[in-house]
């Protein structure tokens, strides 16, 4: 259990909330070929460590929220903290991270 | 290290001998320097890494193998899961796969000269409602059609195959039907995961614990090896098999994948009398449960809800797991939790792997094994291998390609994997 910092109700417990994914460049929908498309929708840089994603607040605000979130120790803290990691664009580069986080497979 | 000798053949003589002397009990696996160069390196300990070594090494005599993990032979998901193995999925390509890997499991036992404990004892998944019910209709004419063996009964017979089940219309959930496989089961894990270590290991594969995965070389479009902890190993063929790590891994190589990990959540009461022979899947209540030899019962649900790779387990898993375990089975209220623990898990879009080749050349994947990957060991090591060593995609893993994603042919196995795994 932990909890996510909602910039419009406050410290509130992660189960008030839905995961709603990385944050992505999203590709121009006038230019992008089906195969770009897709592969903005399917590919997640999947990263273990500081990430940036979106939250929706649905038992609460009902509003989109971005926030930082270490994924391997599941710390939050709000989007705006530095110094931030860049957001992900597919496909993700070959510094994604090493797999080392979180002590191994223990 | 030095290489210490391989593994005796394990007989009933051998054990009862070595049980009451308690001398010369042999080693199961054996340890050695890394080589600088291997004919193919296969990343990860689990049963997938495993498996493909083996049938490499038995099959195709490619014995130059070395398989790393970060950490121990089967720390990953494969020592972690409920085990339970079966073939009534939704889709043609997903039930003859899997049904191939039940028939190798079947023999698993006498091929390694290792206990693995398989328990064909039937797999029921119950239906709360009409849709399930009709996706249950569904997935037995397709098992059928596939000469898999799976029926849906009625309440009654469920009744009569779990008696402590609670089949009133009173029910807080009633059941209305369920999808009943007899030929699925449970193994146990570890037992195969050994099995498959100390026979590749016996046909001269190296298999590396604490050896971790730092890089991959990549040169001109072609992988040429790997670094590690323990420094760098060249070879024309890397294999990813790292699960719940999957991405993090491919991302070496500059490969970006459609997963993402998620823990999933397991847990086990004290032991009681045998009770329930079958294993009992509600797709709508989240949970599944089955009593293992020993007499624990095992209880599992679906993924936590967002991505992790922590391995944390959590109250709210507990609080909800026994409010619908107690839905289903009045009558083990008074039963104590043991333990309960989370290993990680590499989802799909859509709840099928992601087998084969990829734009790196020599570098492969089998990966994208969610939460229902155990049960796919054999037949992955059986196909991976045929790849390796001839360098075609076996017919059975074609639709699994990385290639579907981008170009619009998903699997979809959600109805037939999201719970039941
Ligand atoms: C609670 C739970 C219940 C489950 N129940 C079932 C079930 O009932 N039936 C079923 O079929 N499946 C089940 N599964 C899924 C199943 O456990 C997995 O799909 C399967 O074990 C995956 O096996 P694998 O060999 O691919 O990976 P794993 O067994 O996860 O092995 C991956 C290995 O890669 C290693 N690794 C990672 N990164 C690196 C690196 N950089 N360098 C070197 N090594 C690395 C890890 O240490 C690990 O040992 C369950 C999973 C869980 C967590
Ligand atoms: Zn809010």
């Amino acid at each position: 259990m932990f909890q996510i910092p909602c910039p419009h109700c406050g410290l509130r417990n992660v189960a008030e909330f839905r995961h709603a994914g990385e944050q992505r460049r999203r590709p121009d929908p006038q230019t992008a070929t089906p195969e770009e498309w897709r592969t903005y929708l399917y590919t997640q840089a999947n990263d273990a460590g500081w990430t940036r994603e979106t939250w929706y607040h649905r038992f609460g605000c009902r509003r989109f929220v971005g926030v930082q979130r270490h994924t391997v120790t599941n710390e939050v803290r709000p989007a705006d903290t530095g110094p931030a990691p860049s957001v992900a664009s597919p496909p993700a580069g070959i510094d994604a991270g090493a797999p080392d986080a979180g002590g191994g497979a223990m | 290290m030095p290489s210490r000798q391989a593994s005796a053949r394990y007989s009933a003589f051998g054990l009862l001998r070595r049980g009451l002397t308690h001398r010369d009990w042999p080693r199961v696996w054996r340890e050695h320097d890394l080589a600088p160069a291997y004919d193919a390196v296969i990343i990860g300990a689990g049963v997938h890494g495993l498996a493909t070594a083996y049938y490499l090494a038995a099959k195709h005599g490619f014995t130059n193998v070395a398989v790393l993990d970060k950490a121990y032979v089967g720390g990953g998901g494969s020592g972690r899961n409920t085990a339970i193995i079966r073939s009534n999925y939704l889709t043609p390509d997903g039930v003859r796969f899997y049904d191939r890997s039940v028939k190798l499991y079947e023999s698993l036992a006498a091929e390694l000269n290792f206990n693995v404990m398989f328990s064909q004892r039937g797999h029921l998944t119950l239906a709360h409602n009409d849709g399930s019910l009709r996706t249950m209709r569904w997935r037995a004419e397709v098992n059928k059609l596939e000469g898999v063996d799976s029926e849906v009964i009625g309440p009654k017979e469920i009744k009569r195959l779990v008696p402590f089940m609670d089949v009133s219309p009173e029910a807080r959930y009633p059941i209305m039907g369920a999808l009943y496989h007899p030929p699925g089961g449970t193994i146990r894990h570890d037992a195969v995961n050994w099995g498959y270590a100390r026979a590749a290991d016996a046909l001269g594969v190296q298999i590396h614990q604490n050896t971790e995965v730092i890089g991959i070389d990549v040169r001109a479009g072609q992988v040429r090896g790997v670094q590690t902890n323990r420094g760098p190993v060249s070879a024309p063929v890397v294999l990813n098999c790292t699960a719940g790590w999957a991405s993090l891994v491919s991302a070496m190589a500059g490969v970006a994948l459609p997963i993402s990990t998620h823990p999933l959540q397991a847990a086990v009461t004290e032991p009681v009398k045998m009770f329930l022979r079958t294993v009992v899947v509600s797709g709508s209540l989240h949970v599944y449960v089955s009593q293992t030899d020993r007499g624990e019962l095992v209880f599992g649900a679906s993924t936590d809800a967002y991505p992790s790779y922590s391995m944390r387990g959590s109250l709210e898993f507990t609080e909800e797991l026994a409010g619908h375990v107690l839905a289903l089975m009045p009558s083990i209220a008074k039963l104590r939790l043991l333990r309960q623990w989370a290993g990680l898990c590499d989802m799909t879009p859509d709840f099928s792997p992601i087998m084969g080749i990829t734009p790196v050349e020599g570098f492969l994947l089998d990966v994208g094994w969610g939460t229902y990957g155990f049960k796919a060991g054999p037949v992955a090591g059986e196909t991976m291998a045929e790849l390796i060593a001839t360098g075609k995609t076996p017919q059975l893993i074609a639709a699994f390609d990385l290639a579907r994603f981008a170009e619009g042919r998903l699997v979809g196995e959600k109805g037939a994997a999201a719970v039941g795994h």
